[in-house]
């Protein structure tokens, strides 16, 4: 926090300590309105809070983007469907053995 | 109440999402698998009480980190539940903030892409102690708010905003190694850390003027 100068905007009921305090409340979406509007009201008018706001919420998205290319297996995609057809059918696959396949006939 | 038969419509599109949480929650494929088809069979058997109209992704979540948190995490308890050391505020930002302003003409965006991997940010996250590690992916992966994240864990929404805040930190913590592993940055001093930057400086000044006895 002693890297944020501090603004002396009297009207400012935020400052940078308070504003930084709810860096992540604030990207998460989940402060009441009347506080998102008092830090949106303070990131206009300081660019020290605003590069760091920006910087949390790249690498934010960053984060989520890096993690979402696993290739889902397909065999495991033709597994699932196929056990679920067989429970619709009546064939609970968990609960008895293998000799459930004749209804595949 | 929701028909069965609605199931496999509903719920099927949610199988890569789940499956790349169970791979950052079981750290194994095969685990992965198992965790993703033992939850897409409770929720089908289970689907009776699902309330239609509500949040079936966060329904879907729940089972999962269920079923991971009873069947898997027992199994594969590692020493790592300790909890997290301290790590300041803000501590990637601190350390690698600077570098997009000297590299001008792209967005910060794109800086920080390049920084990482897809592995490096997968390895990060699955390096995290569980509690925070599941915390951290259901929010900043999955984009679950604070009361969903409550819900699908069985935790307070406080506990919720405590492991996220330690988890994030932590995890920056993490992806900073990397950058450093990389070369993209110096080591930044630990505040009462060694502060040299400059370890070449060892000799001695030899400005020559007066100890030359030639």
């Amino acid at each position: 926090m002693a890297e944020h100068p501090q603004h002396d905007h009297q009207h400012e009921p935020v400052d940078c300590e308070a504003a930084l305090a709810e860096i992540y409340t604030y990207l998460d979406g989940e402060l009441t309105d009347e506080k998102r509007l008092l830090i949106a009201g303070h990131l206009e008018g300081c660019n020290p809070c605003i590069e760091a706001f920006d910087f949390e919420a790249e690498l934010r998205m960053v984060i989520s983007t890096r993690c979402r290319n696993d290739e889902l297996p397909e065999t495991l995609r033709i597994r699932i469907a196929q056990k679920l057809t067989l429970i619709a059918r009546g064939d609970d696959v968990d609960g008895g053995d293998e000799g459930a396949r004749s209804v595949e006939a | 109440m929701a028909d069965q038969a609605d199931f496999a419509d509903q719920a099927m599109e949610y199988m890569p999402q789940l499956y790349s949480a169970a791979l950052r929650m079981t750290r194994n494929a095969s685990d992965a698998e198992d965790l993703v088809q033992e939850t897409y069979l409770k929720a089908y058997r289970g689907f009776g009480g699902y309330k239609e109209g509500t949040n079936l992704k966060a329904w879907m979540y729940r089972i999962l980190t269920n079923t991971f948190i009873n069947s898997y995490r027992a199994k594969k308890r590692r020493p790592d539940e300790t909890e997290l050391d301290e790590v300041e505020d803000l501590y990637l930002y601190r350390r690698l903030g600077g570098l997009e302003a000297a590299q001008a003409g792209r967005s910060a965006e794109d800086e920080l892409m390049d920084w990482f991997t897809d592995d490096e940010v997968k390895d990060a996250i699955e390096h995290l102690p569980e509690n925070f590690r599941l915390a951290v992916l259901l929010a900043d992966v999955e984009g679950f708010a604070y009361k969903e994240i409550a819900e699908i864990l069985d935790i307070p929404i406080g506990t919720v905003m405590s492991r996220l805040h330690r988890g994030r930190k932590a995890l920056q913590k993490e992806l900073y190694e990397y950058a450093l592993q990389r070369g993209l940055t110096d080591r930044l001093p630990e505040p009462e850390g060694a502060g040299a930057t400059e370890p070449v400086d060892r000799q001695p000044a030899h400005t020559g003027t007066t100890a030359h006895d030639d």
